[in-house]
């Protein structure tokens, strides 16, 4: 196998990894950890091969990563000839995909941790949290909103990088802590177009797209 | 609506596990606000406000409690005791929806092929047969027979889709427990259950809870499985309107395939069980 995957079938930052792969073609074996209930991501195992206590893990070609950013750049690098989903000859699109993988951890803080608490009832500041979200939403609300000006759907460029992949699962995920999207309708466009991907494939709270399908049909 | 009606009956306020001795689980039940501690000296206590002591009792691997003065007594799963079933409580999840409509959902065959894609359900195989509703006088339970649904991926054991018989059954309010067949071992059935905690009116606290025959699969991948499903219905739950359940048969019109949900709200209607639902004025 290509990797191992140390997965949380609940975690927006594990479902970018297993989003990519799928939309790489790659197999890999995966190992589910009892995050909840089992808060197995803190066993003394799992602490052994991240200190960190996070989730997702990869293990390839003998290393062990636990950054999600870097696990997205190295399956890129690792299993996209194409090169697309990782563009790293242009100087400009390489610095702006790394100030999106940057601005993703932003999302995970703010939209990620609120919803943890909103399923899980972890413990949160939740309305500091839902107003942080909402900046961050409003600022990648602004950018994809430009982009249109200039025929673009994606982040960077004109084919979704690993920068769309960091930033789509905490954003896509956020109503589930009661941040609609009704406000950003740049962003539901660019959902929309994540989604239509060939090989996408959902998680719990991202819903496949024959819903979509089937309002279409019934416009006919 | 009324509080009085739901304050006798038990429900589940803690996994068995969470709480090792020394641990303490701050929640809130039917608009309270309880403590559960598991005692060094005196074991597990469930404290209410001024400090009032409720009873408990442990059952499927969770604490239980009631805040009424004459609890009805606990319903029983005696499946759950059979030798060789794996028993697997999946933690708990917040959801912003009535206790009622959760409990609604789960007893709903017909949305598993949209909501539950390739693993509960496919297109086209959306039809929902005919099915046997009705309560049994015995124990005052809503039983559903003869459900039969095809199924891409019925449990985490499933290799291959198979046609899965159900049985659904309501013994308590905001409990709904199902037996359903179970891959590996197909004359036997798997049970899973789903114990609802009210917090109000509009907030619940869902524990699921499953007794299965799998010999393969993880504790890991099991919850992961019963909780990626429940974690696609949480999304809808929290978008239905009225956020109530409605419960006068004019404000929602039934098809064949919602025989039980139809039989759920008359039955909670004739207890006078209408905390988390919304009764029409008269």
């Amino acid at each position: 196998m290509s990797f191992t995957l140390y997965d949380y079938v609940l975690s927006g930052n594990c479902y970018k990894i297993r989003l990519l792969a799928a939309l790489l073609g790659v197999k890999y074996d995966s190992v589910a950890v009892d995050f909840h209930p089992g808060n197995e991501h803190r066993s003394e195992p799992m602490l052994a091969l991240n200190p960190a206590g996070t989730l997702p893990v990869v293990v390839a070609d003998g290393m062990v990563l636990t950054e999600t950013p870097a696990m997205l750049a190295w399956l890129a690098a690792r299993f996209d000839d194409s090169g697309k989903w990782w563009p790293r000859s242009d100087p400009r699109a390489a610095a702006e995909i790394q100030q999106w993988l940057a601005f993703s951890s932003e999302l995970s803080a703010t939209a990620g941790a609120a919803r943890l608490h909103a399923i899980l009832n972890r413990p949160l500041d939740i309305d500091a949290a839902r107003a942080a979200a909402h900046r961050a939403l409003r600022r990648i609300e602004l950018h994809l909103s430009e982009r249109v000006f200039d025929q673009g759907i994606w982040l960077v460029g004109d084919h979704p990088t690993i920068a769309d992949i960091a930033c789509f699962p905490y954003i896509a995920l956020s109503p589930d802590a009661g941040i609609e999207h009704d406000a950003y309708p740049a962003i539901r466009g660019w959902l929309y177009a994540m989604r239509g991907l060939p090989g996408f494939i959902t998680m719990p709270g991202i819903h496949a797209m024959h819903d979509q399908r089937g309002e279409e049909d019934a416009n006919v | 609506m009324t509080l009085a009606h739901a304050l006798d009956d038990w429900y589940c306020v803690a996994m068995l596990d969470d709480l090792p001795a020394g641990a303490t689980r701050e929640t809130r039940l039917l608009e309270q606000d309880i403590s559960i501690s598991n005692d060094a000296e005196s074991g597990i206590v469930v404290t209410g406000k001024n400090g009032k002591t409720h009873p408990h009792q442990i059952a499927f691997g969770h604490i239980w409690t009631s805040l009424g003065a004459a609890p009805r007594p606990l319903f029983e799963i005696p499946e759950g005791d059979e030798p060789g079933r794996k028993l697997v409580p999946c933690g708990v999840v917040r959801v912003k929806c009535s206790p009622l409509r959760a409990v609604e959902n789960f007893l709903d065959v017909a949305h598993f092929p949209f909501v539950h894609t390739d693993i509960l359900g496919a297109e086209p195989h959306t039809e929902v047969a005919p099915y046997k509703v009705k309560v049994r006088e015995e124990n005052d339970e809503v039983w559903a027979t003869k459900v039969k649904f095809y199924q891409p991926q019925a449990a985490h054991s499933a290799d291959d889709g198979i046609v899965t018989d159900y049985v659904y059954r309501v013994p308590t309010p905001m409990v709904s427990v199902l037996y359903k067949t179970c891959p590996p071992k197909p004359e036997a059935q798997d049970v899973i259950a789903i114990f609802v905690q009210p917090l109000d009116e509009e907030t619940c606290d869902v524990w699921p809870w499953m007794a299965l025959y799998d010999d393969h699969s993880t504790m890991a991948q099991l919850i992961q499985f019963q909780q990626e499903i429940f974690l696609q219905d949480r999304s809808i739950l929290e978008n239905q309107m009225p956020r109530k359940l409605p419960l006068d048969p004019r404000m929602e019109i039934p098809t064949r395939a919602d025989l039980t949900s139809v039989a759920y709200r008359q039955w909670l209607k004739r207890r006078g069980a209408t905390y988390g639902a919304e009764v029409a004025p008269a």
